[in-house]
């Protein structure tokens, strides 16, 4: 378990006497997201003028007037382009041509965040600023969407502008929130929370972002080239029959599936490689379990969903028949690749929110966590059992009706392991002396809606009752209950625990109130409803409904309104907090004994003057004579940092 | 206040309210609930969710009073004693075995319950695909003898009758092989009669919801999606598609009847007299039709007798004269 950067130059530099530079300013000519722009409308410009070179003469082309290798090719040199300019290529080619990289240094000043950085901290909160941009833009989505609902008619957007709206705030959501956590708090806190000055592979961590913001773009390209039609499953044939807009939807999965597949196996290699001396695994933090289960499945599902992409490209551009049914293929072929993605992608959201709701219980509980081992066998359970429920999503598809029985049983046994985060936060609730600050409201909140959001998932797996309730309104409001109610109220927990870490900032309580009881009480009014209009007989993504359910869906509509207007309170805290009225935070202080605690705020650049030695897992509140959880040893001067944590 | 106190609040409190929950919502609730009891499978489908509905209440109850009495009881605001910290408020054997054993035995009593409704309700009214596993009696016969032209039905005869369901963007079709293959757009069916429905699809994935029959399957190009369900009371029905199949897929619905049996043979034999002439050209009927070389809009063909890798004579033949 080591942690030393052992590079040929710094090691050099050390051997010579010479200390390299932790910091340095930027040059005129140095590479930032400007650059990656240019970049990226270059690299498209040369991409779609090859497509168009090598095929504008086939007959198909020409028939069609839509050139699908013209636009993947322009997407895919966009990327490259995008990459070279941001400069994630340059180490790499320097090692191709046998040249000694240049060392890369950390950025002083707000430019780093638009720079490609290897520290874990800058690339946690550039994950922070991308993570919302996302949510933001498909909430706005989801206004648009309630909006047109409001009545049973077509009022505002055409059938085919509405289509592509739920389309696109479908597929940007699922993106958001496979990257929520593990992104800005998986990367910004573990190496912290298992006592590392680094993650395993910077290099990749930085890739890993940079190709996520990459993805989010190719996605939104879809709406100039006139958007998809298919929903965020995108299935096949009507994705085959769609416009240019789908070479967007596939080719931005591919993108951002490269980059879950780059940030979960440097996370997983992270966890298992960088843990510090004494942090066993019964040691590691909760929180640390929920993101080496999610790095897992990152790692061994999002590839599916990577060849699933690629495969309908090929369909497109190649004319390769892997979907086309009349020609050999199979639409059920889109349909088990993209959930047997899809699935395990679900618990990709789900487990990192129980691990902020573990990790953050035990401090305002001023209790230990209750049954700290279940709960991480809870998390393996279903990371495990997660690969075994995809057909749940195809039980009235016609495919395979004799293994009915058993996905059903796969996938209710999988509420046993889920349910073992229940186990764990009642156990540590009871007889507790309990602090409702903002974090612990929030996970209180992630508690009551997550309930919800699993046990009508039992009824969606039930065969019998999915008949009723799949495809239509029960589904969507089961599904916006487990990710809305559970992670995203667990990232909002977070965020605002961590936050003052992250930022040396507090945030605003008061504030934070209103956002918290404005979001939790309009999420309840918003989605609940949903269950009813479900039942009642409305399928999901229609723009027409029985007009009897008009008052529900006015109902929905403006809770969703109020809703979407909670978020711009955060947004008004962030702003209010971090730079209207900022109030310097403590070092610690929800008085917490987690491992990232006990470093100063603002987290030095190295994490730890030296690594620590882990002596107890970080839960021991309330308790007589309990240990220290690190020897943190004496702490050297500010500006003599040690070699060992240089970025890479 | 010792250990033993709160548990017996907390339970007392959660006996109460569950058990009259369950029963207001068993016997003021469930018996409206969707979709009805139109057919044996919306019957069944009813019963089920209730039965789920009447298990996972005490669960939500059970939690929300825990997490209710937490923030009453064991607020800092209210003082009290200092928690215990400690071994013994890290683990707790019994605890920890009886909620593994409680959960266990919940889902494993719904899975094999869910299992024994699907079996018993042949395939509970969802699509069984092409080769269904829990087919009611005399299904089997009825539909070999539609696809050979020979099948037949009568009032009260107690026959099943076979029924098509073609979609297409954006219109859901129907034909009875039983009445010579006629093609309409009007859903009409028999009371207390078993209905097999065969679902197909000319272009993209769509999926046939008969709300208040309790019948959902995906209507997929080139496969026969079977599902079942037996007519019990008369009336209206609404079936729309609830599979996204493109920019009108919000406009793809419309209505049918469940009528009486001999109102049924009525409307069949004048619809199957009124259509002879379209019948004569639609293609044979099959379980499945190819989509056309161009497409789904251009017409389709019986599946395993003409595909796009036929001889170009044969395929050629077949080309609708568009």
């Amino acid at each position: 378990m080591s942690t030393v950067d052992e590079r040929p130059h710094e090691v050099a530099l050390a051997a010579s006497g010479t200390k390299p530079p932790l910091t340095q300013r930027p040059g005129l000519l140095s590479q930032h997201l400007g650059t990656a722009l240019v970049g990226a409308i270059i690299g498209y410009a040369i991409g779609h003028w090859l497509g168009n070179t090598i095929s504008s003469h086939y007959a198909y082309i020409v028939n069609s007037g839509q050139n699908a290798i013209a636009d993947t090719l322009g997407l895919m040199f966009g990327v490259a382009g995008w990459l070279l300019g941001i400069g994630a290529l340059n180490y790499p080619l320097a090692k191709l041509v046998g040249r000694q990289p240049n060392s890369e240094v950390e950025i002083q000043g707000w430019s780093k965040y638009f720079r490609y950085s290897t520290n874990h901290k800058t690339v946690g909160l550039q994950y922070v600023v991308g993570v919302l941009l996302f949510m933001f833009t498909g909430g706005l989505l989801a206004m648009a969407i309630r909006t047109e609902l409001l009545s049973p008619t077509t009022h505002v957007f055409s059938p085919d502008t509405y289509i592509k709206i739920v389309s696109e705030h479908g597929t940007v959501m699922m993106m958001m929130a496979t990257s929520i956590v593990v992104g800005p708090l998986g990367n910004y806190l573990v190496p912290l929370m298992i006592g590392s000055r680094r993650m395993a592979f910077p290099r990749i961590e930085a890739f890993s972002f940079w190709v996520f913001v990459a993805g989010y773009m190719v996605i939104f390209s879809a709406l100039p080239f006139g958007g998809f039609p298919t929903g965020w499953t995108g299935y096949a044939p009507l994705q085959t029959q769609s416009g240019p807009g789908m070479v967007s939807y596939l080719f931005g999965f591919a993108v951002i599936g490269l980059g879950m597949m780059a940030a979960g196996f440097n996370i997983a290699v992270t966890i298992i490689n960088y843990r510090a001396p004494g942090m066993t695994w019964s040691r590691v933090p909760i929180f640390v379990w929920s993101i080496l289960a999610t790095a897992a499945l990152l790692t061994l599902a999002t590839p599916t969903l990577f060849a699933a992409g690629v495969f309908g490209l090929l369909d497109r551009t190649v004319q390769t028949a892997f979907y086309v049914t009349e020609h050999g293929g199979s639409s059920y072929l889109w349909e088990n690749l993209f959930w047997f993605f899809g699935h395990p992608e679900v618990y990709i959201m789900a487990l990192p929110g129980f691990g902020i709701a573990g990790e953050i219980l035990p401090v305002f509980t001023r209790k230990p966590l209750f049954a700290y081992k279940v709960g991480a066998a809870g998390m393996i359970g279903v990371s495990l059992l997660s690969f075994f429920v995809w057909q749940h999503h195809l039980f009235q598809s016609g495919i395979n009706p004799d293994m009915r029985p058993l996905f059903m049983l796969t996938t209710e046994l999988i509420s046993i392991p889920t349910g073992f985060i229940y186990l764990v936060g009642m156990g540590t609730m009871y007889k507790a002396k309990i602090r409702f600050d903002l974090p612990m409201l929030f996970v209180m909140a992630l508690y009551f809606n997550f309930l919800i959001g699993g046990v009508t998932g039992v009824f969606l797996s039930d065969v019998p009752v999915n008949v009723t309730v799949h495809g239509g309104f029960f589904v969507l409001a089961h599904f916006h209950y487990t990710i809305m109610g559970g992670l995203l109220f667990a990232f909002m927990a977070g965020l605002y625990y961590w936050l003052p870490k992250m930022t040396g900032r507090m945030m605003n309580r008061r504030i934070g109130l209103w956002h918290f009881w404005t979001m939790f009480i309009f999420f309840n009014l918003t989605f609940f409803p949903m269950f009813i209009i479900g039942l009642l007989g409305q399928p999901r993504r229609v723009f027409t409904y029985a007009k009897n359910l008009q008052g529900l869906n006015d109902f929905s509509s403006i809770s969703a309104f109020v809703l979407g207007f909670s978020f711009l309170i955060f947004f008004f805290n962030l702003v209010w907090s971090l730079y209207i009225n900022p109030v310097k935070a403590p070092a610690n202080p929800w008085d917490s004994l987690g491992l990232e605690w006990q470093t100063a705020t603002p987290v030095p650049a190295h994490n730890f003057d030296r690594i620590p030695v882990v002596l107890a897992d970080p839960y021991h509140y309330s308790e007589v004579n309990a240990p220290a959880v690190a020897d943190l040893g004496p702490a050297s001067p500010p500006d003599e940092p040690s070699l060992s944590g240089a970025p890479a | 206040m010792n250990e033993t106190h709160h548990l017996r609040r907390m339970t007392i409190a959660w006996v109460i309210v569950s058990v009259v929950a369950d029963v207001l919502f068993w016997f003021f609730v469930g018996p409206h609930v969707p979709p009805g009891r139109m057919t044996d499978m919306a019957t069944s489908n009813q019963f089920d969710f209730n039965i789920l509905f009447v298990i996972a209440l005490p669960v939500l109850i059970g939690v929300w009073i825990y997490l209710g009495y937490t923030i009453v009881v064991w607020s800092a605001k209210r003082g009290g004693p200092e928690p215990v910290g400690g071994e013994a408020a890290r683990t707790n054997r019994t605890a920890q075995v009886a909620w593994i054993t409680i959960t266990s035995v919940v889902v494993l009593f719904l899975a094999g319950f869910g299992t024994v409704e699907l079996v018993v309700n042949h395939g509970s009214g969802g699509g069984e695909g092409p080769n269904p596993v829990w087919s009611p009696a005399g299904a089997t016969k009825a539909e070999a003898a539609a696809l050979a032209g020979t099948g037949t039905w009568s009032p009260h005869s107690g026959q099943v009758l076979p029924v098509q369901v073609i979609a297409q963007q954006w219109k859901f079709t129907y034909r009875y092989p039983t009445f010579g293959g006629f093609e309409t757009t009007q859903l009409v069916l028999p009371t207390n009669t078993t209905i097999v429905f065969n679902v197909t699809s000319l272009d993209v994935t769509h999926s046939f919801w008969a709300y208040q029959l309790g019948v959902k399957a995906d209507a997929n190009p080139l496969i026969n999606d079977v599902a079942y369900t037996a007519t019990t009371q008369q009336g209206q029905f609404v079936v729309r598609c609830s599979e996204l199949c493109g920019i009108w897929h919000g406009a793809m619905y419309n209505y049918g009847r469940v009528v009486s049996q001999q109102a049924f043979a009525t409307w069949a034999q004048q619809t199957e007299a009124t259509n002879a002439a379209n019948t004569q050209l639609l293609p044979a009927f099959a379980w499945t039709y190819t989509p056309d070389a161009n497409g789904a809009a251009g017409g389709y063909y019986p599946d395993g007798k003409v595909t796009p890798y036929s001889s170009a004579e044969v395929y050629g033949a077949k080309q609708p004269a568009s």
